[in-house]
């Protein structure tokens, strides 16, 4: 299809049926698609502008706002639109942990050793500025030490931990209002990631400052949140990383935020069962296999293991070839060539991984096929290297 | 050094095919013994810990650096 067609037909091409990438970027929720398109007709204006539909704009982002508040229990005030969930959270450690006089010991960061790229780059920014970086362990499971992130907070200099809320690769939930606690006796400001629940999970209080990316709740590409508790020592970076996200992506991100909060406990209880399937079933069928992360204590939608004597991208292609989108750790996949951190972290196998994640368009029968076809497609990768 | 460990060079391969020449390896030796893997793919120093536990072997350590050292257990 020319790119001209596929403009004339503004729908998506692509095969939707078994899409478990959910994780990375869920397909855009219905609300959001009304949203933006109307936001599209009435929000174009730029809403800094004094003329009418400048403040018709400035309505709409108000309202915006609110919406994201309101779903959040925050108050509009703390709320901050960024151009993704990485530039979230570059900006909240940016604002916190701003760039230093050279004859003054930056401030320490602290974060646990399974947070996503967006938090690990940034804190390798600030190593390479002279700030010290306190990377905390994490078990088999993939939940962060607590005793090893109170010792780590409580330590001289520390000027912000990071915490995600729950793993993105292995969906292990963390102990975000004990970390929190934590902090709070420290005096350390606590960012979390909280990139896999929103619109999923509740995120447990105490949080400084929460970090969001739309296109995985169902909101559009292009948007993420940041919310900075009043009081929080924190001044927006100038510039912002990533630029101001166009306001048509912010209203769809908010109505989709709104919804996919609003469906999250039925989404919950209709996918958390659609992964114990997928726990229990490739174990019981794919010999040599191991499912990773929490088996309880883990996000609703998302499930990882590995696969012994697995090439992670011949599985991963071989997949797509029969229609599932799936996502994995193993170092062919990577641009880098290395593990995944987090599958190293925990020490678990890093070869042959799946990270399957599920979202609201997502029924029985798409994971019956998938777990109909794993077992077979395994062997056939087993069997090309004579195992 | 009077009774050498038997060594296996997978330098240059990737992952999986160490843990798969290793999975091949081991059972051929007695029980007790000693195998030192060489393995220069960065993913080998998590996967094969991770294949001795998996499998209940005895994962000694890195003595130097891509060199693995595993001792079958059974």
């Amino acid at each position: 299809m020319s790119y001209r067609q596929w403009v004339g037909s503004a729908e998506f091409t692509g095969n939707l049926a078994s899409y478990f990438d959910a994780a990375t970027a869920a397909p855009l929720h219905p609300v959001a698609r009304q949203a933006l398109t109307a936001a599209l007709a009435d929000g174009w204006a730029d809403p800094a502008k004094l003329y009418a539909p400048a403040r018709r704009a400035r309505q709409l982002k108000q309202a915006a706002t609110e919406a994201v508040a309101a779903a959040l229990r925050v108050r509009p005030d703390e709320v901050w639109f960024t151009a993704s969930g990485t530039a979230a959270v570059q900006a909240a450690i940016a604002g916190v942990l701003p760039a230093q006089r050279p004859d003054v010991a930056p401030p320490a960061l602290v974060h646990s050793a399974i947070e996503h790229s967006a938090v690990l780059h940034t804190a390798q920014r600030h190593r390479l500025a002279g700030g010290e970086v306190v990377p905390v362990p994490v078990d088999r499971l993939g939940r962060v030490d607590l005793a090893a992130w109170r010792a780590a907070v409580a330590g001289p200099g520390v000027g912000l931990a990071a915490l995600l809320s729950a793993s993105h690769e292995v969906g292990t939930r963390q102990p975000v209002a004990e970390a929190a606690v934590a902090c709070a006796a420290a005096g350390v400001p606590l960012l979390v990631d909280a990139a896999q629940s929103l619109g999923r999970a509740p995120v447990p209080d105490g949080w400084s400052m929460l970090a969001g990316s739309a296109r995985k709740w169902g909101g559009p590409p292009g948007a993420g949140v940041l919310v900075v508790r009043t009081g929080v020592g924190w001044s927006p970076p100038e510039p912002l990383p990533g630029g101001e996200p166009g306001l048509p992506v912010v209203v769809a991100a908010a109505a989709a935020l709104r919804a996919a909060t609003g469906e999250a406990a039925a989404e919950a209880a209709r996918l958390a069962p659609l992964v114990d399937r997928i726990r229990a079933t490739v174990a019981a069928t794919v010999p040599d296999v191991e499912v990773v992360g929490d088996p309880v204590d883990r996000l609703p939608h998302l499930v990882t293991f590995s696969c012994l004597y697995v090439d992670g991208e011949a599985l991963l292609h071989a997949l797509d070839r029969r229609g599932f989108a799936v996502s994995s750790g193993s170092s062919c996949t990577s641009s880098t060539l290395r593990p995944s951190h987090v599958l190293t972290a925990m020490g678990v196998l890093s070869h042959g991984n799946v990270r399957v994640s599920l979202h609201r368009g997502t029924t029985s029968d798409q994971v019956d096929r998938f777990l109909a076809e794993l077992p077979g497609l395994v062997a056939e990768l087993r069997a090309e290297v004579a195992w | 050094m009077s009774h050498p460990d038997p060594v296996l060079d997978c330098r240059g391969q990737r992952c999986p095919l160490p843990v798969i020449a290793l999975a091949r390896r081991l059972p051929e030796l007695p029980v007790g013994s000693v195998l030192r893997v060489l393995a220069d793919d960065p993913a080998a120093a998590n996967d094969l810990p991770a294949w001795c536990r998996l499998r209940g072997h005895r994962f000694l350590g890195s003595p130097a650096p891509d060199a693995y050292e595993i001792r079958r257990t059974h």
